[in-house]
């Protein structure tokens, strides 16, 4: 019986590791199976809360996954982790907010909500991925050729510039961000409701990661940035110049990250100099959720670790009788990533590097 | 007879290593050339060093009269030399038409605007490329295999699809790393014909470095021998099967004297 076989050679070859990580899956496992189950049993939440944990879920996914598409594609392309690319986020929602501002100032804010909404969406890009491209510049390339950790470390003390920068320009209290008119209030239909603000920010998303997929699927800058994923060498040889792909990773993963800080500012409506650290961590832990280095992985993983973050509280730990539970959702959030990183040590959808890069 | 390739003097230090030693390298317009030498060689780090892949420590590399060595890589590939390598570097994970693609869009760089909201100018170019593929996959033979991964590919087509992508970038010179190793007896007789239609059709100037005897003689017109890094012969078939450095080189010196036929029956 092939069954009983298998059981046999686990046991066999079972080491104390092996042992405590199935002691670990089944504590897990009952916890989350019993604090499910004790919430079904008195219900505190309606439909409506909910679908409104699952509505939060899916916009503060669509932010993490904004950002780990920044980590994965340059990971994919440089097997190197930016640790600065929290604080390119950082710094496209302060371009973000200012450009809101002047708007306002000049009067079009309210006139024109639709151009306001471009002109932000522009300047945020650009500061963005000008800051990703001067980092790549700065903290990376100098460190390329020897193979050590030098970029690793570079870019975290890119990371700190960036914070440092940022909290003397703009000042270490958090910020308001303006509000935009026209996404406030709330939407109803088929008895849900909705605040407008976290459909523009899905919607926008959703369309970002459309936009992305098109360039990485269908133009020839697309198709470099995969064959240098691929094997750089044979890539040069065919004429491409790799340095060029690179700065280009760079610059398309800091307007993801730029579009990510204005969607964060229209949804929190406070920035602070520091939160580039708290969402890059949650966008790298999305990236490798999903397999870092595989684009379709780092959407999935953001969506994933953004719902897990929101409904996980009310799903087991207000069952289990915990007080506050919705201020564990991070330790949820992780506890969830080390889970799957022991079931699937390559993340959801593998590391692989390049196959269906978008 | 003029040259579209000449290097001279070449040489290559990796540390205390001589890998190649003052080697040159003289080839016509739509020559078929040779390289061979045992394992270690040298042959490889030449060509290496032909696509600035890396840079030679002394020598000088003239293509079509332009001085090329130390350029960047990617700007010798758009001077015309493309490679393919022993063992197989494809991008893996890319389809096999993509794959030639790369080498075809790194030629003409297209705004990226124009992509994004797809100008008809963008259309005409994607059609274009998608053409010229579609083209060079039929010139290796690959017909109907375009939309497949190139890691799903068996091997001997993966090797041609290699050399259908060197094509893409256009080139004058096509350096082939043993194009036939791995292969049997009725497939390396295809490549070698592939080969030659490359010179005749495309006009393409071929070296190629190649361990089976039975290629190597039955393709070029010249071949250069190397061995421990320095060139030890250099002639047409006929001279370098007579040439006792060579099958010393080959066989040790005491096999010199059964010459090169036995050689040539092991393929």
């Amino acid at each position: 019986m092939p069954q009983a076989g298998f059981l046999q050679d686990w046991l066999r070859r079972a080491t104390a590791v092996d042992w405590f990580l199935l002691a670990l899956r089944i504590v897990v496992l009952a916890v989350v199976g019993t604090g499910f189950v004790a919430g079904l049993l008195h219900p505190r939440y309606g439909r409506e809360e909910w679908f409104s944990f699952l509505a939060f879920g899916l916009t503060i996914g669509a932010i993490y996954a904004l950002i780990a598409l920044g980590y994965t594609m340059v990971y994919g392309i440089l097997r190197m982790v930016n640790f600065a690319h929290g604080d390119v986020f950082m710094f496209g929602a302060y371009a973000a907010c200012f450009s809101l501002i002047a708007c306002n100032r000049a009067g079009i804010l309210n006139a024109y909500p639709v151009i306001s909404f471009t002109i932000a969406v522009i300047v945020c890009i650009a500061v963005s991925a000008g800051i990703a491209i001067l980092g790549e510049r700065i903290a990376y390339r100098p460190f390329r050729r020897g193979r050590s950790l030098a970029p690793l470390i570079s870019t975290l003390g890119l990371s700190f510039v960036l914070e440092y920068s940022a909290r003397g320009m703009f000042g270490a209290q958090n910020k308001s961000f303006p509000t935009m008119p026209g996404i406030d209030g709330i939407v109803a239909f088929a008895g849900f409701s909705v605040p407008r603000v976290q459909l523009v920010v899905v919607a926008a998303a959703v369309l970002t990661m459309i936009v992305l997929t098109l360039i990485v699927m269908r133009t020839r800058i697309g198709t470099a940035m995969r064959a240098v994923a691929e094997d750089k060498d044979a890539a040069t040889l065919m004429g491409i110049n790799v340095d060029r792909v690179i700065v280009f990773t760079f610059a398309l993963g800091g307007a993801l990250a730029g579009i990510a800080g204005l969607l964060y500012g229209l949804v929190f409506k406070q920035i602070s100099f520091f939160m580039g650290f708290f969402l890059g961590v949650k966008g790298f832990g999305a990236a490798v959720l999903g397999g870092i280095g595989n684009i379709p992985g780092a959407m999935l993983g953001g969506y994933a670790l953004g719902l897990v973050e929101s409904l996980g509280p009310a799903a087991f730990l207000e069952g289990l009788g915990v007080t506050a539970p919705y201020q564990l959702r991070d330790a949820i959030a992780y506890t969830m990533l080390v889970m799957v990183l022991i079931f699937r040590p390559r993340g959801l959808l593998g590391e692989r590097l390049s196959t269906a890069r978008a | 007879m003029t040259l579209l390739l000449s290097a001279t003097g070449i040489s290559k230090r990796f540390g205390g290593l001589l890998a190649i030693d003052n080697v040159n390298l003289a080839v016509p317009k739509a020559a078929i050339h040779a390289i061979i030498g045992p394992n270690g060689a040298g042959k490889t780090t030449l060509f290496n060093c032909l696509t600035s892949f890396v840079k030679p420590s002394a020598g000088e590399i003239y293509l079509n009269g332009a001085r090329i060595d130390g350029l960047r890589p990617d700007l010798v590939a758009s001077h015309g030399i493309a490679r393919t390598y022993q063992n197989i570097r494809l991008f893996p994970d890319l389809t096999a038409i993509e794959n030639i693609m790369v080498g075809l869009d790194a030629k003409s760089p297209e705004s990226l605007l124009g992509a994004l909201f797809a100008t008809p100018a963008h259309h005409r170019k994607v059609r274009d490329t998608i053409a010229r593929a579609t083209a060079l996959l039929a010139a290796v033979g690959l017909v109907g295999r375009g939309d497949r991964l190139a890691r799903h590919l068996p091997y001997g087509d993966q090797r041609r699809l290699e050399i259908a992508r060197a094509m893409s970038i256009d080139p004058v010179l096509l350096l082939l790393d043993e194009p036939a190793a791995g292969m049997n007896p009725v497939e390396s007789h295809a490549m070698l014909e592939l080969i030659r239609r490359l010179r005749d059709e495309f006009g393409l100037t071929i070296i190629l470095i190649e361990h089976q005897m039975r290629v190597v003689m039955g393709i070029s017109e010249r071949i250069t021998v190397l061995d421990h890094g320095a060139c030890i012969a250099e002639g047409t078939p006929a001279e370098i099967r007579e040439n006792s450095a060579v099958i010393a080189a080959y066989l040790g010196a005491r096999a010199a004297k059964h010459g090169m036929d036995a050689l040539e029956r092991q393929g």
